[in-house]
């Protein structure tokens, strides 16, 4: 099964020099993204869960192609992105875009909302009149909940919500295959962000787009997507359907980021049992041995030190990378 | 009588554009030891609520109205009063630990320095607290990481230096401004877990600004619900969540997406958060409310008591969705 995008055993790592070091002392490898698998098919939303520093971002670069991997394979339509030379990848480009989490950093302050727009078009398909360019523009401005008669406007004068509506409609121009969208509702106002997310749901099922959604709010991500998957220090714990990860997690990890995420309701929020995971993320610089998760697990053996776990099936498209798994209802699950 | 009353507090600012009135009219106590959330979006005044109180608004912003703390109005105190009962009485703790830390020293030092001044002791004997104050806050090696920089510790780690700063002369009040805003969810827990040990070892009052509803949720005896600069709603916490009635309070709970339910399509407010140079003379949330009566852009309602609960909105209680 190949699916969409099919990513194996993916790794990037990045040269760190370290402050006060020699010019000729090597550097350091920082394993930003380690060995991470994936499949996605077409039409399906894969979020992407974990904490600062866990390598999601990275990751979705990496797909993208604006970070070079340093190993494995990006196999996008049967086609391997990750080893291709630039020239050929720009094909593909086009089919796989991206929203980021600042929406008005995201958008080049000098140039018109209709520009901004046009421009992935206008790079990608030169040939076409400026007129079609301006009715899809037009076109797609509404689609997206903006007013056409804005379209002479600079990017300072709009709201967040609606910054990012803007880099909604300009990652779609291209009618792309893949949505990349990194942390896109974080930097929102809640009620503002509800509109981002309910425009993101049904332009994904109206256009037929595939999305990995990337955000470090879990009921943001478990709202949106089929699938999660869960990274810790740039290596996949746990990938399960969302429902699922979000009542049964099987990995220690997954089971402490749900107990962590508070739920708007103060008699059930404060019935929770409240195992509170110690410490922080350890140095990507220097990970632990065997599984990097044991310096905070809660159901830490001595063995865990040895090997890093192998991502175990466990059925139904439920994936986990922790020997010592179990099934353990975290949350209720109502509604 | 409660540790802090605040009764018709406006904040304005001049700017370039014209004056912005970022709180109109905005009254609520809070007593000993309890807690009290302020819930609101960008915009909503609830930062400058707290920063009036501080007397830390930024230079071109004027508070008017009264804010008492223990009796004392704070709004009409100079400077050298008001660093009298700041960190002593009342302490604040911010978003972004970093930027409210000095790159330059010490932690020992800034830490020392609180109690050197507040409690005139030596600085051995200040130090010496600082790190019980940092044990308290669960810092590991506390002892050994007294002495080292800002920088060198993480974002969870300076939030709880931070705390633990503001905790060094036992106030009676800690204002809390998005103090987890910048953190991971994990981290989050135990910060949360942190402040609610304070309030029980300590009895310290704590008004915690947040935009989360789910950490209100498990945190806050009170919550107070501000839109456009003006209270929307005020009561238990267990009330508000359980029957919002305000249009606001209630579109903002349907808005939120929760881990442990699922819905189709979450339900939304229409339109954009406030303008706050240009706020309509009715209701500020009349722009983007779903149940719009005749008098709702005009009139602005009156905040009115019912029991423990409070609400500004031309509704009648039955009729908000």
């Amino acid at each position: 099964m190949s699916g969409l995008l099919s990513v194996r055993n993916l790794s990037v790592t990045f040269d760190v020099r370290l402050p006060g070091s020699w010019p000729w002392t090597p550097s350091r490898k920082l394993h930003a993204v380690s060995e991470v698998s994936f499949d996605l098919q077409p039409g399906e939303c894969l979020g992407i869960v974990g904490e600062s520093g866990s390598g999601k971002s990275t990751l979705a670069r990496a797909i993208v192609g604006t970070i070079p991997s340093s190993g494995g394979n990006i196999m996008f339509e049967g086609a391997d992105l990750a080893n291709m030379d630039p020239r050929q990848r720009r094909v593909h480009r086009r089919d796989v875009q991206m929203i980021f989490q600042d929406p008005l950093a995201a958008l080049n302050p000098r140039m018109t909302v209709g520009e901004i727009i046009a421009e992935p078009l206008i790079t990608h398909e030169p040939g076409t009149p400026r007129k079609e360019v301006k009715t899809r523009v037009g076109e797609l401005m509404e689609r997206v909940g903006l007013l056409p008669n804005l379209i002479n406007r600079y990017p300072h004068e709009f709201s967040g919500g609606q910054c990012q509506r803007i880099g909604i409609a300009r990652a779609l121009i291209l009618k792309p295959k893949l949505l990349i969208c990194d942390e896109p509702v974080s930097a929102l106002d809640v009620s503002v962000q509800a509109q981002v997310i309910n425009l993101l749901m049904e332009l994904q099922r109206d256009m037929g787009l595939s999305m990995i959604f990337i955000a470090h709010d879990l009921s943001v991500v478990k709202h949106i997507s089929d699938r999660v998957l869960v990274l810790y220090l740039g290596r996949v714990m746990e990938t399960a359907e969302s429902r699922k990860l979000t009542t049964v997690p099987e990995h220690p990890y997954s089971q402490a980021l749900i107990a962590s995420v508070p739920i708007p309701d103060p008699v059930l929020e404060r019935a929770r049992p409240r195992p509170i995971l110690e410490g922080e993320l350890p140095s990507p610089l220097a990970p632990p041995s065997g599984c990097v998760f044991r310096t905070r697990c809660p159901k830490v053996q001595p063995s865990c030190a040895d090997a890093r776990p192998v991502l175990e099936d466990v059925g139904g498209q439920h994936f986990v990378a922790c020997p010592y798994h179990e099934a353990t209802q975290i949350l209720a699950a109502n509604g | 009588m409660s540790l802090l009353d605040i009764e018709d507090l406006r904040v304005t600012f001049a700017t370039a554009d014209g004056d912005v009135n970022a709180v109109n009219g905005v009254s609520f106590s809070i007593d000993k030891g309890e807690t009290l959330a302020i819930v609101g979006e960008s915009g909503s005044g609830k930062s400058q609520t707290a920063f009036a109180a501080m007397g830390l608004l930024a230079k071109n912003g004027r508070a008017a109205g009264v804010a008492r703390f223990d009796g004392q109005d704070l709004l009409s105190l100079s400077q050298g009063q008001l660093n009298k009962i700041r960190s002593k009485d009342m302490a604040m703790i911010f978003q972004d630990p970093m930027t409210s830390l000095n790159p330059y020293l010490r932690v020992s030092e800034q830490m020392a320095e609180v109690l050197m001044l507040h409690q005139g002791i030596s600085k051995s004997a200040a130090v010496t607290e600082a790190v019980r104050m940092l044990d308290a806050v669960r810092i590991p090696d506390a002892r050994a990481r007294v002495t080292m920089y800002p920088h060198e510790f993480s974002g969870g780690m300076r939030q709880r230096i931070m705390i633990a700063m503001s905790l060094l002369c036992q106030p009676r009040l800690l204002i809390a401004d998005e103090p987890t805003t910048a953190l991971d969810v994990t981290v989050q827990a135990q910060i949360m877990q942190v402040l609610s040990d304070i309030r029980n070892d300590f009895g310290t009052a704590i008004i915690l600004i947040t935009h989360d509803l789910g950490i209100v949720a498990g945190f806050c005896d009170r919550t107070l619900v501000m839109y456009g600069g003006q209270i929307m709603e005020e009561g238990p916490t267990h009330d508000i969540f359980a029957s919002p009635e305000h249009p606001y309070t209630s579109g903002l709970l349907k808005a939120v997406p929760r881990l442990d339910r699922e819905d189709a399509t979450l339900a939304t407010i229409a339109g954009e958060p406030p303008d706050m140079s240009s706020l309509p003379p009715g209701c500020p949330f009349s722009p983007r409310c779903g149940q719009l009566l005749d008098n709702c852009e005009a009139e602005r309602p009156a905040l009115q008591a019912a029991g423990d609960r409070r609400r500004a909105c031309h509704l009648s209680v039955q009729e908000v969705a």
